[in-house]
């Protein structure tokens, strides 16, 4: 009691600005819980929520974690028990099953957040930095009035955190000090989970229904869903494949870019392009590698006749082996090709199709 | 183009050029003005004043950022003295879209606004260069985060009204991507990032906007007053003309300071050290496809087989 009274008497002689500062340290040191927001698909929670959760772990040893989805209809009670069991770490499962969490539009889905970091009070809440992510997790950071913290790559400490900036040619270091949550988008390449996961049916956790009863309607019907297009292809995903096969302005056509998916298809890769291939119309859009596009990391990067621009390499410098074909022997790629070939792709992709050894 | 039509007639512009080479006193910028456009009728009452009004009044506000020029390579610690700085190129697509859906009678002014050190007003220049009606600068020191900067847009927002913000989906420097996003959360407006198309119905106020997303397009429909933030592919930005670069030095820029405005500039994040990434090991020229592949066999322990085999 005396030491309560102290304190108090301290507190009034001190300055404002220095209990503001007391008060931001103790929540710095209070316990780490971790509210994950998980992207699912078809009834599975996709990789890339996966390593959102391995970045929550990585956190500190004991911090609870949260999953946290939403969605509508049996896909997403499906997904909830995979989710339960995705990883031994975590700790709850919470659902929000309302039909309008069916698409993710980042009006709802922020204030879920809202309304779940409110009820739950965790320390951190993550997600994958995907377009998903990045649409919707700014807007709940907005709603909790914290700045939030985009493409972390690495974390030192619960409020230390590691991103890239200027296209990745810089690391930065950043501190949280806020009081509030810290919100963050990770890089799933940074933080790999294996391709085949443990056995944890032993260890699945349980799933709660949020409660949605406090949910306002005031963001609701200000946008509506339209449809998505989508490229159906059977290649591995861009963002997790193991190899990835990319080409770029030097391939002259979409006719030609064939033989770049070919080779891809040889290799088991996925597919990626530079600006200049999407712009020129060979491929579509979603297949763009590069600061704006996607970052890749996989362990083997192909660039066929990619000069290697600044804004391409940002999005796949970190690929643990990278192999450039090029004709220009000056071009930037072999600045950082571990493997570089100089030569026409044209005489180069052929030869490759034709030596490579025939898949299965 | 298909906004052309709705273009004030040329003449109107041609008698614009004349008035301001008659204020520049400068012939040569006239006939300058001539010769690059040969196919104009020749005006013939060049001062007459266009009257028709239109009617419509909404205003479109685009968030514009100073950034060092996207082809500058970064030195250790991001050296920013003497390193020639630009407009954020998202940022100029969102302009480039704020001007064409004006171009097409869908909005009656495009203003560009601007937050940062007093350098800003070179970048702010270049938007009204482009064709932004006036300039808004908010004039602060030291770093600027984008929470910070979500708020300022806020109270412009408030003090302008206008129907639709747009900005760039991230800025080249920072890369954060959280701007649009949470100044849509603050005001509570729909929220259309990485757009690659926008279409406008004025008359049922809303707006259709495809975005990229992972994975292919989607498309979306929002009440406005809505967000909008840019990807790469919306469009293609135009370039300032010299006439253009002339007429927007006497356009107005209006200064606020963030105590007009009734923000407070703090943040919750820190930066610590900014370093450089680690530098990879230099690479091998081959000589041959064959060597290629026995690298990636032997020394690279990667082959198609393996690569296949991992997958199933």
């Amino acid at each position: 009691m005396a030491s309560v009274a102290a304190l108090r008497a301290l507190r009034k002689r001190i300055s404002p600005s220095f209990t503001s500062r007391i008060i931001a340290s103790t929540s710095n040191s209070r316990s780490i819980s971790t509210l994950v927001l998980a992207e699912h698909q078809g009834g599975a929670i996709k990789p890339q929520s996966v390593s959102a959760v391995k970045a929550a772990k990585s956190l500190s040893n004991d911090n609870p974690i949260s999953l946290l989805l939403a969605g509508s209809g049996s896909a997403l009670h499906e997904a909830a028990a995979n989710a339960a069991s995705c990883d031994p770490s975590v700790s709850e499962v919470l659902v929000a099953d309302s039909d309008e969490f069916s698409h993710p539009l980042a009006e709802p889905w922020a204030k879920l957040i809202h309304l779940v970091q409110q009820k739950g009070g965790y320390s951190h809440v993550i997600t994958a930095s995907g377009s998903f992510g990045k649409n919707i997790l700014p807007r709940a950071a907005a709603l909790l009035d914290v700045s939030p913290i985009t493409d972390v790559i690495e974390i030192s400490d619960p409020h230390l955190f590691v991103r890239p900036i200027y296209a990745g040619n810089a690391l930065c270091t950043v501190r949280y000090t806020g009081a509030g949550p810290c919100l963050l988008t990770v890089r799933s390449t940074s933080f790999p989970v294996p391709p085949i996961l443990a056995d944890s049916k032993s260890n699945e956790a349980p799933i709660t229904q949020v409660d949605l009863s406090t949910f306002g309607e005031d963001s609701v019907g200000k946008s509506r869903y339209v449809k998505h297009t989508s490229q159906d292809t059977e290649r591995p995903d861009l963002g997790n494949a193991r190899v990835v096969v990319s080409g770029g302005r030097a391939l002259k056509s979409a006719e030609n870019f064939k033989m770049i998916e070919k080779l891809a298809e040889k290799l088991g890769a996925a597919v990626g392009a530079t600006r200049a291939a999407v712009d020129a119309g060979y491929v579509p859009n979603d297949l763009q590698v590069g600061q704006t596009g996607k970052i890749v990391a996989p362990e083997l990067y192909m660039a066929f006749g990619v000069s290697g621009a600044i804004q391409h390499l940002a999005g796949m410098r970190d690929s643990k082996v990278i192999v450039a074909v090029n004709k220009d022997a000056e071009a930037p790629i072999f600045q950082v090709a571990d493997y570089g070939l100089v030569g026409d792709i044209f005489e180069v992709i052929p030869e490759l199709l034709e030596k490579l050894p025939e898949n299965k | 183009s298909v906004g052309h039509d709705n273009n004030p007639p040329p003449y109107t512009q041609l008698a614009e050029h004349v008035l301001l080479a008659q204020q520049c006193q400068c012939r040569f910028q006239l006939s300058l003005t001539l010769l690059l456009t040969p196919d104009y009728p020749i005006p013939i009452t060049i001062l007459g004043k266009q009257t028709e009004q239109k009617k419509e009044t909404m205003k479109i506000m685009v968030a514009i950022k100073r950034v060092v020029d996207y082809a500058v390579k970064i030195r250790s610690g991001v050296e920013t003295q003497n390193v020639k700085m630009s407009m954020n190129p998202f940022c100029e697509i969102a302009l480039e879209e704020a001007l064409r859906i004006k171009e097409a009678g869908m909005a009656s002014e495009v203003v560009a606004v601007t937050m940062g050190l007093k350098q800003c007003v070179d970048t702010l220049r270049t938007g009204l260069a482009m064709g932004a009606d006036r300039g808004i600068h908010v004039e602060t020191s030291g770093p600027l985060y984008p929470l910070s900067v979500a708020k300022l847009l806020r109270a412009l927002v408030e003090v302008e009204k206008p129907g639709l913000l747009i900005l760039g989906k991230q800025a080249i420097d920072d890369d954060c991507n959280q701007t649009g996003q949470m100044v849509a959360g603050l005001l509570n407006w729909p929220q259309g990032t990485f757009a690659s198309k926008v279409v406008l119905d004025k008359e049922k106020q809303i707006v259709t906007v495809d975005r990229e997303v992972d994975g292919g397009l989607e498309t979306l429909c929002l009440d406005m007053p809505a967000v909008i933030t840019t990807d790469l592919r919306l469009n293609q930005p135009r370039y300032a003309t010299l006439p253009n670069i002339m007429k927007a030095k006497s356009k107005a820029i209006k200064k606020f300071t963030p105590e007009d405005l009734n923000v407070e500039i703090k943040s919750d994040i820190e930066e610590v050290q900014v370093t450089e990434p680690p530098k990879r090991k230099a690479g091998v020229i081959l000589s041959s496809v064959d060597e290629l592949i026995d690298k990636l066999k032997n020394e690279a322990h990667l082959c198609a087989d393996q690569a296949v085999a991992s997958k199933e």
